[in-house]
């Protein structure tokens, strides 16, 4: 009993993770249709620029103590990420908008593969171990549950962000006119929305949460390396499928059931396997729910969209 | 009149928007059968569930005396009709030529195992599905472009070879989504010869067209939707008279539902 | 071939049959040039037309269906674990390879058959990343199915596999003609794979001017005017899914016999991200594009290695990128800058998907 509330806790915390990495994809696909397969290689750059920031104001300036240093990394990370996603999608997606299916889809797995290449020339090829800010070591246990204080700061985190996005699709006009395009670009043109510019928007909001959740998942493993992005970034995208994919709040709830189950699988693989499949195959869980999902329900858990466009 | 066609009770919702709602008709062997409506009746919609594109919510089709099968185009095609699309939808990378030959997938049987093998049987139906694929081309009029890539045929030509596609599945009822948008006065003259002549060579036709003067001159029988209901269906000069129509046309709905 | 001598400039437009011989010839000697240069430049020709196969395949999946397959090297993988398998000391089982290829091509097309099942019905998106999930899928497999009951070895892979031996002829073994000179078995390997490489190639355009080739045409360039002619669109795809499956697990067999040994390493992500840029760089759809592609890429990391590395150290007296770096930073900015600026590929041609001269004279203009 206290390893399956144990596992809910963890699980919870990942969960997080993804769902936040989930939004980042279930906008563009909601706006665009596409598949974004340099959304995870974002959440790596986030976490990387995180880590040389804070190496850096740990020898320039190591008065300034944890929770400031952590708040400018996590600052110029954003900031680095959301140049970044505009840059991609000015240079690489725009231009593709109109062109063959199959042309945007190839392009994204080339700039996910250009942001590794290009972290491990900067970064090297090496693990890096992450400063951990925030403390790692558990807290007093409530009811035979260790948590840790990043593991709350993660909670609570990514449930500000999320709430904060929500509002900002629902109540402003930003949100308004995103909407709107995801309905029908022409028409949101004709009725004078800027459809590039939300677009743009859409891609430097989702790079700006996948810069948090790369700074967070860096936080929590005390890692960060140069494919960082890839496992989680496919996992978040199942998250978003698993919900219904273009659904926010389908991404949120598809990250957190995710996060659940892999990490309640993982506590008891072994023994549903009988001795077979230990935990290195904690992995395989996002895969088997992604088939399942798209066996069963490929419009996913909330989503209205019919998985082909007629 | 032998009945080719029987649509029976079709609803079909949006959400809670009601695109059809109870329609029913009757398309004769051999007629040229013409659906009109102004924006939104559900023209398209009542297409794309005759051609299994959608399932209706409520009701039937009935095609030559068997019920058709619901959300199957493909099954749809083998039973006998064939459709074109409003904003043409050719292969863009294959020739015209090869188009008409794609139109036959369904009509030819070769195996993957006789194609990889070229089995005598497999190389004699390469050898016809090209003859008669040709002789279409022929039939509407643009042989001389067989091999052109379609992506680079003009716009007229791109909706005949669409026609050609279409009859290369050897359908029994023909389906023109709006095949005169954006052509000009020459051109829709040239298509209205070449739907006479389809019909002449057997072929039922149902046609949904905006160009009301073409399907008064073109059609055997109409029948008019408004808000997805079906609110006349005759011969072109009652329809003409028809007071729900004019009203429909004109804008005023309230007549609408007195024709019955 | 036909489509190979026409890409050939200006000889492949004046003069088609010298042009054919012209190829023919090229294939014929490139390992006896190849050798000039050294040994390992014959074992890279080897590898070039492994990669020739799997480009091939790929491109039947990617460039006739349209259909996006990111973890196709998992049935590269398949193959070669089945071979692995089935011929060699490990299970200690050694059967002949022409059961044992065969299996593994079986192997690959069942996997290819479950994998597309569930996802070909849907949008073509979603099949990128389920097959990007299956190939790691795989890797995680090949890693740790060595316990509890040892399948696969784990990370060391698999050694000492059974090399091809036809009728007999053990195709590892030199064959001294006199004293001094040896027929090396990598020309052997070579020959061996280049009639697989041109079966292949006749195979696959029996199938492209054909109803099935046309019909994976038609559902790449627009699937729902293909559901409206009648194709059973989900048949299809499986069928192109499948075949694209089966030759990457023929490819991956003879891998296996060729290299003697096999481990989860040679089946990364990067692999098939690799052999995905072959057909994007010579132009998808099209036979001869693909194959350049593959011939030109498969050279890349020892034409990097023997190239990039002097010249770094002659400008900035160091390495800076290592020959790998280089080549994945060249391969995504060439998927990238290919779509963007040269969609068709650098061989461009038009794919033919009938033949025309069947309609006889009158027609032909």
């Amino acid at each position: 009993m206290e390893t399956l509330l144990q596992q809910t806790v963890n699980g919870l915390v990942v969960g997080s993770v993804y769902a936040l990495i989930a939004l980042g994809y279930t906008m563009v696909y909601g706006i665009l249709g596409l598949i974004n397969f340099a959304h995870g290689d974002v959440l790596m750059v986030g976490a990387l620029v995180a880590l040389t920031v804070v190496q850096l104001l740990q020898t320039h300036a190591p008065d300034l103590g944890p929770v400031l240093t952590l708040l400018v990394s996590l600052g110029v990370s954003m900031l680095v990420c959301m140049i970044m996603g505009y840059t991609i999608e000015r240079l690489a997606y725009r231009r593709l908008r109109n062109a063959p299916r199959l042309a945007p889809l190839i392009t994204a797995i080339g700039v996910s593969f250009l942001l590794q290449t290009l972290a491990m020339i900067i970064w090297g090829r090496n693990y890096h171990t992450f400063p951990q800010l925030v403390s790692t070591m558990p807290l007093q246990p409530v009811a035979g549950v260790f948590i840790t204080p990043v593991q709350i700061t993660i909670l609570v985190v990514s449930a500000l962000l999320m709430v904060g996005l929500v509002l900002l699709v629902n109540k402003t006009r930003l949100g308004r006119a995103m909407r709107a395009t995801a309905e029908n670009h022409k028409v949101a043109s004709l009725m004078g929305v800027d459809t590039n510019k939300i677009i743009a928007s859409t891609f430097i909001i989702g790079s700006a949460l996948a810069a948090v959740a790369g700074v967070m998942f860096s936080s929590n493993y005390g890692i960060a390396h140069y494919a960082m992005g890839f496992m989680p970034g496919l996992k978040a995208f199942t998250a978003a499928v698993l919900g219904g994919i273009g659904n926010l709040a389908g991404a949120m709830l598809g990250g957190l059931v995710l996060g659940l189950v892999e990490s309640i699988g993982a506590g008891y693989i072994e023994d549903m396997s009988f001795g077979f499949l230990n935990s290195s195959y904690q992995d395989i869980f996002a895969f088997i729910i992604l088939g399942v999902v798209l066996i069963f329900r490929p419009t996913g858990l909330l989503g209205e969209r019919v998985s082909d466009r007629a | 009149m032998i009945t080719l066609l029987e649509a029976k009770n079709i609803t079909k919702r949006f959400g809670g928007l009601t695109a059809l709602s109870d329609v029913s008709l009757t398309i004769r062997k051999g007629e040229v059968y013409g659906l009109i409506g102004p924006n939104g009746a559900g023209k398209t919609t009542f297409f794309n569930v005759l051609t299994g594109a959608y399932v209706a919510e409520e009701g039937e089709v009935v095609f030559n005396g068997t019920e058709l099968p619901a959300g199957k185009p493909h099954e749809v095609v083998a039973s006998g009709i064939a459709r074109t699309f409003q904003n043409i939808r050719l292969f863009r990378e294959l020739t015209a030529l090869e188009n008409v030959m794609a139109g036959h997938h369904i009509r030819s049987r070769a195996n993957p195992f006789e194609i990889l093998f070229q089995t005598r049987h497999a190389k004699e139906e390469e050898r016809l599905i090209t003859e008669r694929a040709y002789e279409l081309l022929k039939y509407v009029g643009i042989e001389r472009f067989a091999h052109t890539v379609s992506k680079n045929l003009s716009y007229g030509d791109q909706r005949r070879l669409e026609i050609a596609r279409a009859l290369a599945t050897e359908p029994q009822l023909l389906a023109l989504d709006e095949p005169a948008a954006g052509m000009n006065a020459t051109e829709t003259v040239r298509l209205r010869e070449l739907i006479e002549t389809i019909r002449h060579d057997g072929v039922t036709v149902l046609i949904i067209e905006h160009d009301v003067k073409l399907m008064m001159g073109l059609c055997d029988r109409l029948a008019v939707l408004d808000f997805g209901r079906k609110i006349a269906e005759d011969v072109p000069a009652m329809v003409q008279k028809n007071e729900a129509v004019i009203s429909a046309y004109l804008g005023g709905h309230a007549t609408t539902g007195a024709a019955k | 071939m036909n489509e190979l001598a026409l890409a050939i400039p200006y000889l492949g437009k004046n003069n088609p049959k010298a042009a054919r011989w012209v190829v023919l010839l090229i294939a014929l000697v490139a390992p006896m040039i190849a050798i000039s240069f050294g040994r390992s430049w014959v074992r890279i020709l080897d590898f070039a037309m492994l990669y020739v196969l799997l480009a091939i395949g790929l491109n039947l999946v990617v460039g006739f269906a349209g259909l996006l397959d990111l973890g196709y090297i998992a049935f590269y993988a398949v193959g070669a674990y089945t071979f692995a398998f089935l011929g060699s000391p490990h299970f200690d089982i050694h059967l002949p390879f022409w059961i044992v290829l065969p299996m593994g091509a079986a192997a690959a097309a069942l996997a290819g058959i479950i994998l597309g099942l569930p996802t070909l019905r849907l949008r073509g998106d979603y099949l990128a990343i389920v097959t990007l999930g299956f190939g790691e899928i795989i890797r995680i497999f090949m890693n740790n199915l060595n316990y509890p009951i040892n399948i696969t070895n784990g990370p060391q892979g698999i050694n000492g596999i059974d090399p091809l031996v036809l009728f007999g002829w053990d195709l590892s073994r030199p064959i001294p003609v006199t004293d001094d000179f040896i027929i090396n078995p990598l020309f052997l390997y070579y020959y061996a794979f280049l009639i697989c490489v041109a079966g292949a190639i006749v195979l696959v355009q029996r199938l492209q001017v054909s109803r099935i080739g046309r019909a994976w045409a038609a559902i790449r360039d627009d699937e729902l005017a293909a559901k409206a002619i009648g194709i059973n669109t989900r048949n299809m795809k499986l069928l192109a899914f499948s075949l694209g499956a089966t030759f990457g697990g023929v490819s991956g067999g003879l891998f296996a016999a060729f290299q003697g040994f096999v481990s989860p390493e040679s089946f990364s992500l990067m692999e098939s991200i690799a052999v995905l840029t072959m057909i994007v760089f010579g132009g998808m759809g099209n036979l001869a594009g693909v194959i350049v592609g593959a011939l030109l890429l498969s050279a890349l990391p020892e034409v990097l290695r023997h190239v990039a590395i002097p010249i770094q150290q002659a400008l900035f007296n160091d390495v800076l990128l290592d020959p790998e770096v280089l080549r994945m930073l060249l391969l995504s900015l060439a998927m990238i800058f290919m779509m963007l600026l040269r969609p068709a590929g650098m061989i461009p041609a038009h794919s033919r998907y009938s033949r025309p001269e069947l309609l006889g004279q009158e027609a032909v203009k």
